[in-house]
């Protein structure tokens, strides 16, 4: 039976990690997927989900209350939408996180996090103990809402015929919230959930403006930046910075680990990274453990070399 | 206003889990066992609210085994007024925890529930936002900053957000659910004399049938595994080496 996958958007386009989940849906059967918005830039999403491979039709809900993305009249559309579908899916983005399991307690179903795999209809792998241990679980629920962990799953990519759009209607909710206002970092650099490259810095920068070494190698790379918890309790950069478990999961084609010793904790969030450096002037820090390229060395002399070594390529 | 503060009892953060060789699960026989490090956020936040003259009483809940009493006795040392235990010998599931905190909702009254984020064990992250889709109350997750105006029969919570790529403000409705974040505060350590007032203070125990939940589970784990081993590499001896072996060797640069 078809699925139905909620779609995060930003500025008309699609995340990066709601392409990754639609990757995931289409293992479980046809797809549907949903855009809820309001304004000019809700058309333009609705466009770029048209012409996601695997897409077969999009549910467009335009409403004032989805102007920004409230729990409370996304969980509802989407329980009035789920009748038809076997299946409801999203990126383990923050909205999902907030909205999906809302959805779920509404349908009467228990669901299911950040999947990395999808085993058959009713059974998934996740991880529990922020990655120390896998767990296959099986669904006995007539409907699964399942939040699809992106790092896991690779971005499903556009495709030149347009699937077909169909309006849905939001129901009336009683409006128990109300967006007041978002900081979000602005940064010309990639999203740190979906580069290609990381370059993340640790408590070994000692200071924030240290992290300003980390700029031209990232330049270079084309890269993200991101830290571990240790660097952001410390005060050296934003939350949103953060890798590991109680930040953003990463498996970027390259991540450098920069002054940082390699606590579970953050292992947990990048160790699924097709190439691992570390650098480090602690020869026994954990991080050399999973590092595929380890260098010894006092990051404070490596980094300008390593920017110099960059440039000659 | 009452303040209800769910707490779980999970495997210490600081301890690394053992996975069980026959696949079953992950093994805490003698392991020590702490309140969830989210949940130690939403005690030290509703005992602030109460510092704050926004809250009256605060009362914790922990839903399992019998120690499950320590967890509680740690929330009434940190400020908490009185607990109550739900005991039950399996771990139910969020779906479940959400039906039993519903309703100990409806029988405690509080306008205002506030609790971790999610559980370092079973990652689901999904216990708070349950408990309000099951009410029919507003949600604010992944809270950094609360601030909450009450009034006779209703008020608002202000909370700041920890999302993708920064922070957002909402405002919500009381009666609310309000889940936390680890940057919204630095929980308190327990004074002696305050563990030792802690003993006195009540603690009710409840079981399932009390509350009169189906609490059978939907999901059924089939096999709990390790992670595949991340072999380390090779050291290199210098910036030359490392970036000459990621363009030829690698081939990521």
């Amino acid at each position: 039976m078809t699925v139905l996958v909620l779609l995060d958007h930003a500025d008309g386009q699609i995340s990066p990690a709601s392409r990754s989940a639609v990757t995931a849906a289409v293992q479980l059967g046809p797809v549907h997927a949903l855009v809820a918005g309001a304004g000019p830039a809700l058309d333009a999403a609705v466009q770029a989900a048209a012409r996601i491979a695997g897409i077969e039709a999009v549910l467009r809900a335009e409403a004032a209350v989805h102007a920004a993305p409230l729990a409370e009249p996304l969980a509802a559309l989407l329980a009035s939408l789920a009748g038809e579908y076997d299946h409801l899916l999203a990126g383990a983005t923050a909205t999902a996180k907030n909205v999906m399991p809302r959805l779920a307690a509404l349908l009467d179903v228990q669901p299911i996090s950040e999947i990395v795999a999808v085993v058959d209809a009713e059974t998934f792998v996740r991880p529990i103990y922020a990655g120390n241990a896998l767990a296959t679980v099986r669904s006995s629920d007539a409907k699964r809402v399942i939040t699809v962990r992106a790092a896991n799953f690779d971005p499903a990519a556009d495709v030149a015929t347009a699937a077909a759009i169909r309006d849905v209607a939001t129901p009336d909710v009683a409006p128990l919230s109300r967006f007041v206002s978002a900081e979000l970092s602005r940064s010309e650099r990639p999203e740190l959930a979906s580069a290609r490259v990381v370059v993340s810095g640790g408590r070994g920068m000692q200071n924030g403006e240290n992290f300003r070494l980390l700029d031209p190698i990232a330049d270079q790379l084309g890269a993200a930046i991101g830290a571990s918890r240790a660097a952001v309790d410390a005060g050296y950069v934003p939350n949103d910075y953060q890798v590991g478990q109680t930040g953003k999961i990463v498996a970027p084609d390259l991540y450098v680990a920069v002054g940082i010793s390699g606590a579970i904790q953050h292992l947990a969030g990048m160790k699924d990274s097709k190439i691992i450096v570390a650098i480090n002037k602690d020869a026994e820090a954990p991080i050399f453990q999973v590092a595929d390229y380890g260098l010894v060395a006092d990051l404070f002399s490596a980094l300008p070399e390593l920017e110099r070594e960059l440039k000659t390529g | 206003m009452k303040l209800l503060v769910p707490v779980k009892r999970v495997l210490d953060y600081n301890v690394k889990p053992r996975v069980r060789a026959d696949g079953t699960g992950v093994d805490l026989a003698g392991s020590k066992m702490s309140m969830n490090p989210f949940d130690e956020i939403a005690v030290e936040e509703a005992v602030r609210l109460r510092e704050r003259g926004v809250a009256t009483e605060i009362v914790v809940v922990s839903i399992g085994v019998q120690q499950c009493q320590e967890t509680l006795r740690t929330a009434l040392a940190m400020g908490a007024d009185r607990a109550i235990l739900v005991l039950t010998e399996a771990a139910p599931e969020p779906l479940a925890v959400a039906k039993l905190l519903r309703a100990l909702v409806l029988r405690e009254g509080p306008r205002l529930v506030v609790l971790g984020k999610q559980a370092i064990d079973d990652d689901m992250n999904a216990t708070g936002q349950m408990l309000a889709g099951l009410l029919g109350w507003a949600q604010a997750t992944f809270a950094s900053r609360v601030e909450v105006a009450a009034e006779a029969d209703g008020g608002t919570a202000t909370v700041t957000r920890e999302v993708d790529g920064g922070l957002e403000t909402i405002a919500v409705a009381l009666p609310a659910i309000v889940t936390v974040d680890l940057r919204l505060n630095e929980p308190r350590y327990a004074s002696l004399p305050n563990i030792m007032k802690a003993r006195k203070k009540p603690m009710e125990t409840l079981s399932l049938g009390d509350l009169g939940v189906d609490v059978t589970p939907r999901l059924t784990t089939l096999r709990v595994s390790e992670p595949p081993v991340r072999k380390g590499g090779v050291t290199v001896g210098s910036v030359a080496e490392l970036v000459s072996k990621l363009r030829s060797e690698a081939r990521v640069i």
